[in-house]
């Protein structure tokens, strides 16, 4: 399976804990402080969609994906951009125990929803282009490398479950 | 492959941002060395590798100037880069991999400075674009 995404590939072991500087805290604490979550969340999704457009195979009863606009204007899609952050927001609140937190969350995408953690990353690389839109020059290099790392964690505890 | 409607996307891009590409290619760069250090391994014949700094300006924009020769060449990039590819394979060797990393840092930027330029629809066609940069570079690696 060809890679599509340039998310850092980061290894969880159950008995290594993911170390975070304080600018990396601070960091992330500060952009999910900012960002308005009923609108990047969709942004992101609804991108993911258009760019990406395999991964519609998992929005089957969302109705009409047919062009970018109606993705954009299509309410579920919206809602569930919404769902996303709010569950991104779990592992902003739980950094030092993200694995845990998101055990339940894996098991769900895996056994019920089915979905190929590859399209995990390929949702992050797009919540980072909505969110570099959103800061401009404040998402400077040092800024993304700690949004990448935390979405490289989080995309990794998702996976975790999977068997 | 690029669609007619792909192509067309690109080049209307290009010709917002284009102007702007030394600034692109300096802050995608630099970005790169930050969020991906490994890949500053290809530049340790500089005397420091840092975001911003003289190296990274004049590479920033001779990177820059190989993908703005790749608009014009947008019909049939494996050709028009066959020069360009030939250097990376036998004098750079860039693993290449490392151009999908930096096609995701020249996406980042023009994310921040373009924000309502790059819809989604000018997303996918300039990741489709720049992803067939990439192949037509590595075409001539073996």
């Amino acid at each position: 399976m060809p890679e599509n995404s340039v998310s850092a590939d980061l290894q969880t072991e159950s008995d290594k804990m993911v170390e975070w500087t304080d600018f990396e805290r601070n960091t992330i604490q500060d952009i999910f402080s900012r960002i308005e979550y009923d609108v990047v969340g969709p942004a992101a999704l609804a991108r993911c969609l258009v760019v990406y457009p395999w991964t519609q195979r998992y929005f089957g009863g969302f109705g009409n994906l047919y062009n970018a606009a109606a993705i954009k204007g299509n309410p579920m899609v919206s809602k569930h951009g919404t769902t996303i952050l709010n569950g991104l927001e779990r592992a902003v609140k739980n950094m030092d125990d993200i694995t845990n937190t998101y055990a339940e969350l894996s098991v769900l995408h895996s056994e019920k929803l089915h979905v190929d953690p590859d399209n995990f990353k390929l949702l992050a690389d797009c919540l980072t282009i909505v969110v570099a839109a959103q800061l401009g020059n404040e998402f400077t290099g040092e800024v993304q490398a700690a949004f990448q790392k935390f979405l490289a964690v989080v995309v990794s505890a998702l996976g975790r479950q999977y068997r | 492959s690029l669609s007619e409607k792909n192509k067309a996307a690109v080049k209307a891009l290009w010709s917002k941002i284009g102007k702007s590409s030394d600034a692109i290619g300096n802050d995608a760069l630099s970005r790169m060395i930050v969020v991906y250090p490994q890949t500053k391994t290809y530049f340790s014949h500089w005397p420091e590798v840092t975001p911003g700094s003289p190296h990274i300006k004049a590479h920033g924009k001779k990177v820059m100037g190989g993908i703005a020769l790749a608009v014009t060449k947008i019909d049939d990039l494996k050709t028009g880069l066959s020069e360009l590819s030939e250097q990376h394979a036998y004098k750079l060797r860039v693993d290449p991999a490392n151009f999908k990393t930096l096609n995701h840092c020249i996406l980042v930027v023009i994310s921040t400075m373009f924000p309502k330029e790059f819809t989604p629809e000018a997303h996918v066609s300039l990741d489709k674009f720049l992803s067939g940069v990439a192949l037509a570079l590595a075409d001539r690696y073996r």
